[in-house]
């Protein structure tokens, strides 16, 4: 039987069954489940209206207080609260307050604790970012990880693969964010819903693993169930080197499974739904433009678009390759004048390694702010919502109707050249403008 | 199990944004959600939606965030059955999970804002009243069913294992 590589992955955590094919509901094996402090407080209410007391592993369990945190008011640090009284009563010890803190689909793979080969559950959609380290991982509900918290198991049904393959070479500015953007502005919000998509291609084997996590973390944008790069060296050397960190900062690190340095991949000869290639070379940087990640759009088309906010940050964009590449657009110029840029590392660690290489400095005589490590403005929680008739360009990922603050607003996404870029001009532009 | 209601229609990608905007999820409270239902995009519709009333929309519902917050808000205004041409996946675990009832059909689009539909959950059947018309779903897979059956995700598990 030929396999893809998520249906080998799901049949491993499937125990009992020989075989596997897309369309049938199995029962299968946790390696990690997530929760945050929007989806975590109504998990727990769950988990306690069943009657369970215990967790099937606090090992298995990662809570992250990101969305509103530093809370932003009352209700919010009392949602918070509820993570990390559960965290204490029930030993979790992958609770992060903030100040060890990051945006969680950030933090854990900066954390080592994704291997390929992993089955990964969470109550965020971004969930699917854990893809670009060969692990297979969805977004459920609260209820859902509610129910893992108790089993250790959850029910999927095998989904199909969308293979996408990426030929040419990339240009300058170009990254997995643009990748991804094209590709959902090519098969629409809904073009892989229900399926796995898998990247693959010349172009995904020399993409760095920010990139790769950005263009992950962006499958559930055109309703993909996961996301999925098989691992390379490019995997074992990210892995290798998050341990090497922690070791060195005297944490234990989880151990390493035989399978997650094997070369997972999907059978040459396995079944696809569909398989889409694509010759990038002469991609430009892209952008989504209102209101849907669909609505994509060359940079180039977009120069007399003017923004009120510039956004850097976020689970899709604000890693310390994402930081480098902005800064390396706007070092030596000045914000433009009544434009706010708001910087958001990712977690705490890029923010140390962003003030070690001089990054935050040079945001900050730009007249960009720099914030502490949050989902924030993304989702128009907090720390920069737009106000009525405002525009933004950002690095995140969803440019809904009114998702970054008022309804009468208007986000655009990108990557973090095109966003540094559009800081210093005042306008959505190409990054070749002022470099 | 028979459902008789007003239909309220909206278009195609309708995302849990729009259902509930993130500024609300400070509660988990499905009433107090339900009072800011579909805000952004249809500021009335709180007002217009009577108990019982019927969500009839276009492809891709409930696309966006995880948060179960969306079913539980459509659920707390009284809501009683969301049919769409296609769900978001993530959105139709939830609303199983959750207990909220979701048709999917074709001929979501030929359904119009205040027409009169009858909906028998048990054969997927929906007699649109005000046209004349009845539209057949196809159910949910017999999987999912055995969880509708037990009442939802919790109580299936609970009926598998000890807690």
């Amino acid at each position: 039987m030929a396999y893809t590589i998520t249906e080998k992955i799901l049949l491993k955590h499937a125990p009992g069954k020989q075989d596997i094919h897309p369309g049938e509901f199995i029962w299968a094996k946790i390696d990690l489940t997530l929760a945050n402090d929007i989806t975590a407080p109504l998990a727990i209410e769950e988990f306690r209206k069943a009657g369970a007391k215990k967790v099937f592993d606090a090992k298995k369990m990662v809570l992250v207080p990101d969305h509103f945190t530093p809370a932003k008011d009352l209700k919010s640090a009392n949602q918070a609260k509820l993570l990390a009284d559960f965290a204490r009563e029930q030993g979790i010890k992958n609770y992060f307050e903030i100040g060890q803190m990051g945006i969680e689909h950030a933090l854990l793979p900066e954390l080592g604790l994704i291997h390929p080969g992993d089955l990964i559950i969470g109550a965020d959609s971004h969930t699917c970012t854990y893809g670009a380290l060969g692990a297979f991982s969805t977004g459920m509900g609260s209820t859902d990880i509610a129910a893992s918290w108790i089993t250790g198991f959850t029910w999927l049904r095998v989904p199909q693969t969308l293979k996408f393959i990426y030929k040419g070479k990339l240009k300058k500015w170009v990254g997995g964010k643009d990748l991804i953007l094209y590709t959902i502005g090519d098969i629409g919000v809904d073009g892989a819903l229900y399926k796995a998509m898998e990247f693959s291609g010349p172009v995904i084997e020399k993409l760095g693993m920010d990139s790769r996590l950005s263009l992950c973390n962006m499958a559930i944008e055109a309703g993909g169930k996961s996301g999925i790069i098989a691992p390379d060296e490019v995997t074992f050397e990210y892995i290798r080197a998050a341990r090497c960190r922690l070791q060195a900062a005297g944490n234990k690190t989880r151990s390493l499974q035989p399978e997650a340095r094997s070369k997972l991949k999907s059978d040459s000869d396995a079944q696809y739904a569909e398989i889409k290639e694509y010759d990038v070379s002469d991609l430009e940087p892209q952008v989504a433009c209102p209101h849907l990640p669909s609505n994509v759009k060359g940079v180039s088309q977009l120069k007399d678009v003017k923004v009120d906010q510039v956004v850097i940050g976020s689970c899709t964009n604000g890693r310390i390759s994402d930081l480098r590449v902005a800064a390396k657009v706007m070092k030596g110029k000045k914000v433009k004048s009544n434009l706010r840029v708001i910087v958001i590392p990712a977690t705490q660690n890029v923010y140390k390694q962003a003030i070690k290489e001089g990054l935050l400095e040079l945001f900050a005589k730009a007249g960009c702010v720099i914030s502490t490590s949050t989902c924030g403005p993304c989702l128009g929680g907090h720390c920069g919502l737009l106000a009525d008739g405002e525009t933004a360009i950002a690095t995140t990922n969803r440019n809904f109707f009114g998702r970054m603050g008022s309804p009468k607003s208007f986000v655009y996404l990108s990557n973090p050249a095109v966003a540094a870029a559009s800081a210093v001009t005042g306008r959505i532009t190409h990054p070749d403008e002022i470099r | 199990m028979i459902i008789k209601g007003r239909a309220h229609k909206f278009g195609d990608d309708i995302n849990t944004d729009d259902i509930i905007s993130a500024k609300y999820l400070v509660t988990i409270d499905p009433v107090e959600l339900g009072k800011k239902c579909m805000e952004s995009i249809a500021p009335d519709f709180t007002k217009q939606a009577a108990k019982g009333d019927i969500i009839a929309a276009g492809k891709n519902f409930g696309c966006g965030s995880s948060r179960e917050h969306a079913p539980l808000s459509i659920k707390g205004l009284g809501i009683s059955c969301v049919i769409a041409s296609s769900f978001a996946r993530i959105f139709y675990r939830n609303a199983i999970n959750t207990g909220l009832p979701i048709l999917e059909i074709a001929q979501a689009d030929e359904i119009k804002g205040g027409d009169e539909l009858e909906i028998d959950l048990t054969d997927g059947i929906i007699k649109n009243i005000t046209q004349g018309k009845t539209y057949k779903s196809d159910g949910l897979p017999e999987f999912m069913q055995r969880i509708v059956v037990s009442g939802g995700l919790m109580q299936w598990i609970r009926s598998r294992t000890s807690v």
